[in-house]
Order: C-alpha cells, then structure tokens, then sequence
C-alpha cells in the first residue's frame, strides 16, 4: 500500500506550504480564489486550435510560483500524476483531425497535433493555478473565503469536517491495508471479498466516531454550525492585487495576441 | 473518470457550475432545516471515509483498469441523497484542489456527473424503488448493484456529452460513448457488489446505521416523482439553454452532431472533425460584423470544399476567428450560468 | 461531609439499546475541588458513568446532579457549561481545522464577544503551556500535544468539573508524566476514568472501583490500591510502584489528602 502512504503524505505536503510567509500568502484568500477563476475561465474560452495566444497565461502561475517562494518541481510532479485523464482523451486529436493547420517549411502539422498540444497546455496552466492557489492559501482560509464569499454554510462545515478528519481515516486506512498484506503472505489478496470486508470495518469505525465527535461537539455546545473566529481583511495590497490580475488577464484574453506575441514568436516561422 | 478543466469550454463548465450550485444551496437548506444537528459530523467523517475508501483500490480483471467504491450510492443510503449529495461534492472540491483530479472549473461537471446523477436519479429511482419498504438483505444487494451501474453509466454518458459540447476534444460522439460506456459498465459492477457487500455488512452489524440514517422513507416514496420530475426540469433547462445557445447563433452545431454520430464520421474521420471544428469556431463568432469576418468565411469555405487536404488554413487565422467572439462567448456564458444557478435558487426559496 | 457534595449520582442506571446493562444502580457524591479516580475492567462502566456526568446520556433511572441542576433534557445547556469532558481520543475532539478554532469552539459556541473568546483561548492554551501552537493543525501535533489542546478545549469553557476518560492512554512515558504534573496543577474537580493506576496514585485521593455497573469499592487510593484480592475481583492489578519493588515502595506518595 506504498501508494496510499505515498498520496497521503503529499497531501500533508501540500497543505504545510500555505504556512508558509509570502505576500502572496497573505492576500485575501477570497481575491486569491477569484483570480485563480478568472484565470482558469480566460484560459479554457480560447478556442481548441489556439496555441500561440495560451502562452503568455504561463506567467501566471509563473509569477505567482516565484513571489509565493513554492518549490516549482513539487507542483511539476503533481501535475505529472494528475495528467493521465486529460492526455487519454487528448491523444484522440491527432488521430482524428488531419486537416493540416499549419506549415513550418516543407513539415505539415495538422490540427489535431495543434488541438492536442493546446489541450496539453490547457491541462497545465488549470491544474497549477488550482494547485498553487492552495499551496499558497491553505484549505481551511479557502474554506473561509467559500463562507464569506456566499457559499452554504452545511457544505463549508461539511468541507473542513472532511478535511480535518482525511488524515485520520487515511491512517486508519493504511493501517487495515497494513494488516491485511502482513496476513496474505505476499500473495495479492486483492479479491473483493476481502476488500469489501477491510471497507466495511473501516466504515463501521467510521460510523463511531462520528458518534463521539457529535458528543464531544454537544460537550461544547454545538448547533450544527462550525464557525472560525479569523477576520478577512481586503486591504489596499488585496484591491491592487485583484486590478492588476484583472486587467492582465483580460488583457491577455482580449488583445490581438497576433501582433503581441505572434509577431514575436510566430513570425520567425515561415508559412 | 474527473472531467479536467482542460477538457471542458466555459459554457459548459459554466453551466454545470450553476446546476452543481443550485442543487447544494438545495441540499445545504434541507440539511439545515433537518432536526439532527449528528448528521454534521456523521456527513464530515464519512466523507473522509470515501476518501480513504478510494485509496483502497484493486484491478479489474481484464480491463486494465481499476475499481474502487464510487461513494455516491452507498452515501446515499447511509445518508439519504441530500446529505449524500453535500458529502459527495465536498469530496470532489477536495480533490480537485489536493489532487488536481478534475479541476476548478470542472468541479461543476464533476459533481453532476459523480455527486447528482448517483445520489438524486439513481438512488431514488432505482434504488430506493428496487429496496421498496421492506428492505431484504437480497434487494438490497440487488438495488444496490444495479443502482450503481446505472448511475455510473449515467456518469460516463455525462462525462462524454459534458466534452463533446465543449468541442476541445475533437473524439467523435459514439466512438468516445463506446470508450466510455463498457469501461464503466466493468467498474460500475465492481462497484456495485463492493457497494452491495459493505452495505450488508454493516447492515448486519449495526442494524440502527442504514434504517435511522438513510431518511429513506420521508424521501423515497413521497419524493422519488417529485425528485424526476425536478431532475427533467433541470435537464430541460440546462438542454434549452445549449442548444438556444446552438442554434441562435449557428447552424452548425446540429450538424456537426449529425455529421460526427454517423456513419461518415467514422469513415470519414477527418472530414467530419474538421467541419465540427469549423461549426465550433462559427458558435463562437457572436460577433459577425466584425473585422475579422473574411476568417471566418475562409472556414466556411473549409467546410464546403470537404476534402480538407486542399485547404491551406493557416494557424494566425484560427487565431483571428476565436478571438474576439471567443470571449465574448466565454463572458455571455458565464452570465447566463449565473443567472441560471441565481434563478434556480431563487425557485428553491420560495417554498 | 458538611457542606452539600457538588455532583451527586444516586442509584444510576443505564442498559444499551440491545438490552445489555451498563449501569445497575451506581451512587456517589463528589465534593468541590476533589480528586476522584473511577476504575475497573473493560466494560465495568466507567465511560457510561463519565457520559452521564456530561450530560451526553441521560438517565434512564435513578438521577445525576451537578451543582443545583438535577440532570434533564431540558436543562442540559446549562448543565453542560459547568461540566467539560476530555475523550479518550483526542482526534474525536479536536474536529476543527486549527487549535485556535478548536479551543475557541466552546467560548463561540456561548456567544462571547470576539475579545473575550481570545482572551480564553489563549489563556486556556497557556494553562497547558500549548500557546506557541495556536495556529498549528490538529493532525500536525504529537500525541501528548494533542492531549494538551485538547484539555484547552475543555478549559476555555471554565467548566468546575473536568472528567477525563483514559487521559493517559497513548501517551510515551514522558508526555504521560508531563500531563500528571499538569492535572496536578489545576484547581477544578476532577474525576478520571482510568486503567491508570500509577497515575491514580500520584493523582487522586479517591478510588471508585466498579466492576460490572456496580460499585465493588469506595475510598481512598491508598488502601484501595494495596487491596491486592479488591484489585484482583475487578480484573485489575496492582500499580506497579506498590508492587512489592523494595526501591519504588520507600518512594510512596504521602497520600495525607482524603475526601
């Protein structure tokens, strides 16, 4: 069960580098989570053959990566193991559109080697925004700025109760896994049967101490809400921060990208 | 099977957006307004628990793929689906900000594909009428196999329809659908007897779990018409809405469907894909008279003369035709979804 | 005793839904600022008798009072004010997403204000000498640590009584020793359900040993903990300082304070 240990353990990870001190670290989690969508929808409006305007969104995590001081190989390798998804679905592209796109000297490349490689970038760009935006934020602050920012209360409960208690019961977990490989002597012992009754444990377990939780929340006084006593403040760095972004990304979004970056870029290659 | 931002438009993903939030706001008021404040932290650990539950996975045999318990079913009858349903997307939210599984945008997509479609349409349909009042260890089983394989087929359907509207991938509809569907099928059986025997179990062990927690009579008989009859409106909603947006502005999009789900698009490939793709980049043009029109004609002219190879469409153009209207396509989206999820609350107050 | 006993538990019963009885008539009564451990076997009842006290079960015959409120459905806000409760384990308790908010769960809970709430948590986190891990995440923390927070908690609500099941389960020798040098220090009421004994000796004056929901024993530690066939019937066994060891036995505690 390496591979439970191995997630859980990056989980942890990522979530130590929002305590980290940056002044990215200390926006407003809610003008971080705004930027971080307003990104993410800018990137996925381009249309499925634009590559040449996607590029200069790069600066954004780019950017953020370097002021927020987050190690840029971490966030590669979680990428890396998140990719499969998008890339089975991409390498579909090239096999069905062979129209050719574009011409670099005598090689042809069609435009489903060009959706292809957009979506790839399309992948990276989203995923490392969502990535860095809780590497530099932290899951309960962005569960606080889902409170403030409207969001229901039972599902903001819900979200850190989930999280509190993911370390515990992935332990939990890894210890019945533990359990069970000491006893298969090397064989699988992947059957369903087993499975199903290691899960069925685990719930059962589960089941009582959500139990003792609700007693030791009633202990408190508990009334079905969970409330953090921290004060967001949107502050004159926050406003900056939050125009700045804006007027970048839409900047980008809107902007002929063809005379920016496509003279740039694109005119040294010879159609 | 985590739709990914990448894979998806903002019209969609803005669409999907809005229904995910109009049926949390939903689920968080009926929470809120049951009597049980013990829910709360039954609904916050099991979530963990689904969590750690899909850490413990194993390979299907034959299929190279691998299994692993889905969560939306057997929350929903521990929990009832509106419990089930808070405790499924607070997952999905959570992987995809920990995991990069699925993404932020896609978090709507997801939680209509993983959280909705098992807990509001498979569980009150097929399960809780497959159980019926007089829940026996064998329907049980049996409801909750076939429960889960339905709910998963509607998943993987979603998942397909979900990447075809957004036009990223240029997969053709029935080819992605026979991807998809048997693959799922697999899993989804898995799914169901590991479902189906955790569900027994814990029956037997702790009797007072499922009959107290799952709220299943106040839901099941009364709702289970209510709830279809809700689930049509949305899809109704969310079906006029696409293809308002598809047909106002373009021909083509029906077209391409037609073209892409026939036979010629098998055969035909290329052909087919690229005029989809020209459809695609017209239903983004909300900007006709704008400059970059000769663009735009220029991929008409691409479509008309099908043998693509002939045509020279060169990438700066592909550029000058989304532009614009691609944004304004991605702003017009993102303000009808929100005017979608704000009406949908607004419905689901008034009562 | 002279004055009135502040909790008083008389003929309590209690039997789980399948019928098994935990509690068959069991009365005590614990004087303010005293020190009472509850011993005995697994299943004797301790943590029935402690769920009691705290207002998360109600008695199903016989009654509990807590200072002026006889126990009721109706009055357990009250009740549970003057009452805090440390669970065996601390990840039942700790349940939000940092100390402070853990600790600050209670006191918000009341309705404080902002600044009074800060106030009591930090004060409370000093009690324990846990201030510098305010802003820390429960999962982040080491077993002693998490004990620490976790009678913050409990702490914040300035409850008079503070009942404590298995306080010293899990914790390395160090962390265990640390916690009793703590518990020493703390005014309130105390009473403890263990498995303990060593602890019990340092700790409390009194014993109560139950033994299948009644109460074989009543009194103090000292004599009860040496009453090796008392100790044997209830499936326990001798702390090990009082184990016949030559050097431990010179070292014993002057068990002067009785009840």
């Amino acid at each position: 069960m390496a591979k439970i240990e191995s997630s859980f353990l990056d989980l942890g990870y990522l979530d130590s580098l929002a305590y980290r001190d940056s002044p990215i670290h200390r926006l407003d989690p809610r003008i971080k989570l705004i930027t971080t969508l307003l990104f993410i929808v800018c990137v996925v409006s381009f249309g499925k053959h634009e590559l040449s305007a996607l590029l200069p969104f790069a600066i954004y995590p780019v950017m953020l990566l370097a002021l927020a001081k987050l190690p840029p190989g971490y966030i590669l390798r979680k990428l890396l193991l998140a990719a499969p998804f998008a890339l089975c679905i991409g390498v579909f592209n090239p096999l069905f559109d062979r129209a050719t796109l574009l011409h670099i000297g005598s090689l042809e490349i069609s435009g489903g080697w060009i959706s292809f490689a957009s979506l790839m970038l399309r992948f990276v760009l989203t995923v490392s925004a969502a990535l860095i935006l809780v590497a530099c934020t932290g899951f309960d602050s962005l569960c606080l700025a889902l409170a403030r920012l409207g969001v229901p209360s039972a599902f903001v409960v819900q979200l850190l109760l989930l999280y509190r208690y993911l370390f515990v019961l992935t332990d939990e977990a890894m210890r019945l896994a533990r359990a069970r490989s000491q006893r298969s002597f090397g064989r699988r012992g992947r059957e369903l049967p087993v499975i199903a009754s290691m899960l069925a444990q685990l719930l059962l377990r589960t089941l009582d101490r959500a139990q003792r939780i609700y007693l030791a929340m009633q202990c408190r006084g508990f009334d079905g809400e969970l409330r953090l006593l921290r004060p967001l403040r949107i502050g004159t760095t926050d406003v900056v921060f939050l125009i700045g972004c804006t007027t970048a990304l839409l900047g980008l979004r809107f902007a002929d990208q063809a005379p920016a970056l496509g003279d740039a870029i694109g005119g040294r290659l010879s159609w | 099977m985590h739709m990914a931002d990448a894979l998806i438009s903002p019209l969609v993903g803005g669409v999907m957006w809005g229904v995910s939030a109009a049926v949390t706001a939903y689920s968080a008021r009926k929470i809120k307004a049951g009597t049980d404040e013990g829910v709360v932290p039954l609904m916050g650990v099991l979530g963990a628990f689904i969590f750690a539950a899909q850490m413990i996975n194993f390979s299907i045999p034959g299929t190279g793929s691998s299994g692993h318990l889905g969560g939306g079913m057997i929350l929903s009858i521990l929990l009832g689906p509106h419990a089930a349903f808070l405790t499924m997307a607070s997952v999905l939210t959570v992987q995809a900000l920990f995991f990069a599984d699925g993404g932020l945008l896609a978090l709507g997509c997801n939680i209509f594909n993983l959280a909705f479609l098992p807990c509001f349409v498979a569980y009150p349909l097929i399960y809780r009428t497959i159980v019926g009042a007089h829940a026996s260890e064998k329907r049980v089983r049996v409801a909750s196999i076939i429960a889960a394989i339905v709910g998963l087929q509607l998943g993987a359907l979603a998942v397909v329809l979900e990447t075809f509207f957004s036009g990223v991938s240029e997969l053709p509809l029935t080819t992605f659908l026979l991807l998809m569907l048997p693959i799922h099928l697999a899993i989804g059986i898995v799914e169901g007897l590991l479902t189906a025997a955790v569900v027994t179990f814990v029956g037997k062990a702790r009797p007072g779990a499922l009959a107290t927690t799952a709220a299943g009579p106040a839901v099941a008989p009364l709702g289970s018409g209510r709830l279809l009859a809700r689930w049509l409106l949305l899809a109704a909603i969310t079906g006029g809405l696409l293809s308002w947006f598809a047909s106002t502005r373009l021909d083509g999009l029906e077209w391409a469907i037609f073209h892409s789900s026939g036979k010629e698009a098998l055969s035909a490939p290329a052909t087919a894909a690229h005029s989809l793709a020209a459809a695609l980049q017209e239903r983004t043009a909300v900007l006709p008279d704008y400059s970059f029109r000769p663009a735009v004609e220029g991929s008409e002219a691409g479509e008309v003369a099908a043998t693509s190879g002939e045509e020279e469409k060169q990438w700066p153009d592909v550029n000058l035709a989304t532009s614009f209207s691609g944004l304004l396509g991605a702003a017009l989206s993102m303000l009808l979804a929100g005017l979608l999820g704000f009406i949908l609350l607004r419905l689901r107050q008034r009562p | 005793m002279v004055t009135r006993p502040l909790v008083a538990v008389s003929d309590l019963r209690h039997a789980y839904a399948d019928g098994s009885a935990a509690l068959r008539g069991v009365s005590f009564a614990v004087g303010a600022g005293e020190r009472l451990a509850i011993v005995g076997a697994n299943g004797a009842g301790k943590s029935t008798t402690l769920l009691h006290l705290a207002g998360c079960l109600l008695p199903q015959a016989g009654s509990v009072r807590i200072g002026d409120l006889i126990l009721r459905s109706d009055n357990l806000p009250q009740l549970r004010r003057s009452v805090g409760l440390l669970f065996q384990n601390p990840d039942d308790q700790l349940f939000m997403p940092r100390v402070f908010d853990d600790v600050a769960f209670g006191p918000v809970n009341l309705g404080l204000p902002a600044d009074e709430v800060n106030a009591r948590v930090m004060h409370a986190l000093a009690v324990v000498a846990a201030t510098h891990l305010a802003q820390r995440q429960p999962h982040r923390l080491s077993g002693g640590e998490k004990r620490a927070v976790a009678i913050a908690s409990v702490l914040a609500l300035s409850p008079t009584i503070l009942l404590m099941d298995e306080p010293t389960a899990s914790l390395d020798p160090a962390s265990r020793r640390q916690l009793i040098e703590l518990l020493q220090t703390l005014e309130q009421t105390l009473i403890i359900a263990t498995h303990d004994l060593d602890m019990v000796l340092d700790l409390c004056p009194r014993t109560l040993v139950l033994g299948e929901g009644t109460i074989i024993a009543d009194g103090a530690s000292a004599v009860i903990l040496q009453d090796a066939a008392l100790l044997a019937a209830a499936r326990l066994e001798k702390p090990l300082r009082l184990q016949a060891c030559p050097v431990c036995s010179r070292r014993l505690p002057a068990n002067g304070r009785s009840p």
